[in-house]
């Protein structure tokens, strides 16, 4: 692929916020998982007894194990929000850059 | 037992995620050779039957070196998806974590979770530059500005000693399992093994390692649950009903409902966890999947398909162990000499075979022998492709050939290199029977996590680096995950024989990953010669080629 090409997709003021927009979303949905991911694991050295309570009166099940069970879910739901958004509204200015630099190209 | 299976589950937990099977003698060791298990075996006949179908079709269609390494970038996102996970979802993955569960009950769970969360940061923040710069291997992408013949060289020797490793262990726990659960010879187990992966290797390339990986992911995703739904329906399918019963018959009691000594030194735990979410990352296997998708956009679906099967998967496993406490644990028939709480029958790693006998019988039993014998069979396909890749990618058309190589020659090697792994990997597999390999997950993770990682990151975030940042950051790596795993209790306590390790955690990754990006960083400002601007100023069209995937290798025709 031409140098050429990439100049004019850089020059295009679309790739600049194409870039920012899909990064930003990207790292502000890794940061959600490292620090829920981390806290937890922060209760699990500092404060194991938290995560003992149990789910209600009486009840043998812990607050542990939803709490777990739920940030796997929220993670996989949140790989899910990633590809909806990468994959419909990134790509399709992405699909409009590359056309554009392209078409001047001829 | 459980204080024996205690000493080892840190390790284990990395054996499990490398897919190591039961390697760790520890655990399994002198594997007592069972009565031929007919039924196991006629199951893994049938899958062997299918697989070898597949390679026959898959042959007719792997014409090129990219529909051989990479199936013509023509697998669909779900496909990849499937594969993918099944990568991740070892046999090692069902026994070792029900077995954790089982053994230690919410602290299986925790080191669960550590398993998984890896894979949405590597869709955030990887995928999509992965696919859109790499053609088949991830030094395409570690090279694609820098010098490709010095870069690529040290990329290929990181990822075959990655690939040794995880190989060795690999054909070590196939041999030991299988004598266990079959009743066939070690040998004949490690030689079975090791010539079905050249044959699907060999003649159907990506597109047979592929479906093989898909049909296996399949049947263990299906036998899992099946399995679950089965044990949970002893218990109403009632989670208060089944934990109930568990601390009532677990030694540990209601303690087995919250965080306990597992994770007792934080630092471990971190470093551990580290190793497991970026040595996932820096494997040569996994990475070598992104580019069988056609576009970035197939490759984003392909995470989030391998992150729900694989998150699904974990979640019914904790089920498994738990059930495990009440149906296999106060079962005097899985233990020895029927003493309950004493040595379990084939070792502390044979929980779920037994849950499986429990709630299915000997046709069960031997149906999920022959998934985890087909696991191990998939896993070792997948390494040694993309250890040919390697050798002939890397090393012959881009070293050699200097990128020109003649025509039809890099398939030729390629198919070479993929025969002359098998053999090794059987050879090695025979000489490394007896011996301790605990060591040598841990050490393809820290090598994965600390050689290959940073730098792949570095080159796809950082501009500023440069060829001889990149190699000084690989060695290092590579050395000091050597170094600390030498010094660590697995080889320097275990394998030595001395009293105590100097390096005091289980897992590198905490040490030398930070110190490869370090030594990358600074030999990188340190290198001022024209050869590093001209690298550095290459970085903006390859920084449009990463986002935008223009000029990136599409799917052949088909």
């Amino acid at each position: 692929m031409s140098s050429a090409a990439y100049e004019r997709i850089r020059q295009n003021p679309k790739f600049d916020k194409l870039v920012a927009t899909r990064s930003r979303f990207a790292w502000t949905l890794s940061a959600v998982v490292l620090v829920l991911y981390y806290g937890f694991m922060s209760i699990v050295a500092f404060n194991p007894t938290l995560l003992a309570s149990p789910l209600g009166e009486g009840r043998i099940a812990t607050i542990g194990w939803p709490i777990a069970a739920c940030m796997m879910v929220l993670f996989w739901v949140m790989t899910g929000l990633y590809v909806y958004r990468a994959n419909g509204q990134f790509d399709q200015i992405n699909a409009e850059l590359i056309k554009e630099a392209s078409k001047e190209g001829q | 037992m459980l204080r024996n299976l205690t000493r080892f589950l840190p390790l284990l937990g990395l054996l499990l995620a490398a897919g190591a099977a039961v390697a760790g003698p520890g655990t399994v060791g002198e594997a007592e050779k069972q009565p031929l298990n007919v039924a196991a075996i006629a199951m893994f006949v049938a899958f062997v039957l299918s697989t070898l179908g597949i390679t026959y079709w898959a042959a007719s269609r792997t014409k090129s070196t990219a529909d051989f390494y990479t199936a013509g970038g023509g697998i669909t996102g779900f496909q990849n998806g499937l594969a993918i996970a099944g990568d991740y979802m070892s046999a090692a993955t069902l026994l070792g974590l029900t077995s954790m569960v089982f053994a230690k009950g919410y602290d299986g769970f925790v080191y669960i979770v550590g398993f998984f969360v890896g894979w949405p940061i590597i869709l955030f923040l990887m995928a999509e530059r992965l696919r859109n710069l790499g053609r088949f291997t991830f030094a395409d992408i570690t090279s694609y500005r820098l010098d490709q013949s010095k870069v690529r060289t040290v990329a290929a020797i990181s990822s075959l000693t990655v690939v040794l490793f995880y190989l060795i262990t690999q054909m070590v726990g196939a041999g030991q399992l299988i004598k266990l659960l079959f009743g066939l010879d070690y040998e004949v187990a490690v030689i079975v093994v090791g010539i079905l992966m050249m044959v699907y290797v060999t003649f159907g390339g990506m597109i047979a390692t592929t479906w093989v990986q898909i049909i296996k992911a399949c049947l263990l995703l299906g036998g899992g649950t099946l399995m679950m739904l089965l044990a949970m329906s002893h218990f109403g399918f009632n989670f208060e009903n089944l934990v109930t019963k568990a601390t009532e018959v677990h030694k540990d009691g209601t303690k087995i409902m919250g965080p306990g000594s597992l994770l007792a030194d934080p630092v471990n735990a971190v470093s551990l966890s580290l190793g497991l979410m970026f040595g996932t990352a820096g494997l040569p296997h996994i990475l070598m999947r992104f580019f069988t998708v056609p576009d970035a956009k197939e490759a984003r679906k392909s995470v989030f398909v391998a992150t729900g099967f694989i998150g699904f998967f974990f979640l019914v496993v904790v089920l498994l162990g738990m059930t495990a406490i009440v149906l296999v644990g106060t079962n005097p028939d899985f233990y020895e000499g029927g003493n309950v709480g004493g040595k379990m029958i084939g070792g502390g790693n044979m929980v779920a075979m037994h849950l499986a006998k429990f709630v299915g019988g000997n046709i069960f039993l031997g149906f999920l022998s022959a998934v985890a014998f087909a696991t191990i069979l998939a896993v070792v396909s997948g390494l040694a492709l993309a250890g040919a890749s390697a050798i002939s990618h890397d090393i012959y058309a881009n070293v050699i050939c200097k990128g020109r190589p003649q025509g039809g020659s890099e398939l030729k090697v390629s198919k070479i290199a993929s025969i002359f792994i098998g053999i090794a990997a059987i050879g090695l597999g025979i000489l490394f029977e007896k011996q301790n390999l605990a060591f040598m997950v841990g050490l393809a993770f820290g090598i994965a996590a600390s050689a290959n990682f940073p730098v792949l990151i570095l080159s796809m975030y950082w501009k500023g680096l440069t060829t001889k940042g990149a190699i000084a950051g690989t060695i290092c790596g590579l050395t000091a995950a050597v170094v600390f795993v030498v010094l660590s209790k697995a080889v320097w306590v275990t394998v030595l024989g001395k009293a105590q390790a100097i390096f005091p955690y289980d897992q590198p990754a905490l040490f030398s990953m930070p110190l490869a990006f370090l030594v990358a960083f600074v030999v990188s400002k340190l290198d001022n010669s024209a050869q590093a601007q001209q690298e550095i100023a290459a970085f903006d069209d390859q920084y449009v080629r990463a986002q935008t995937g223009l000029g990136a290798a599409g799917a052949s025709n088909h």
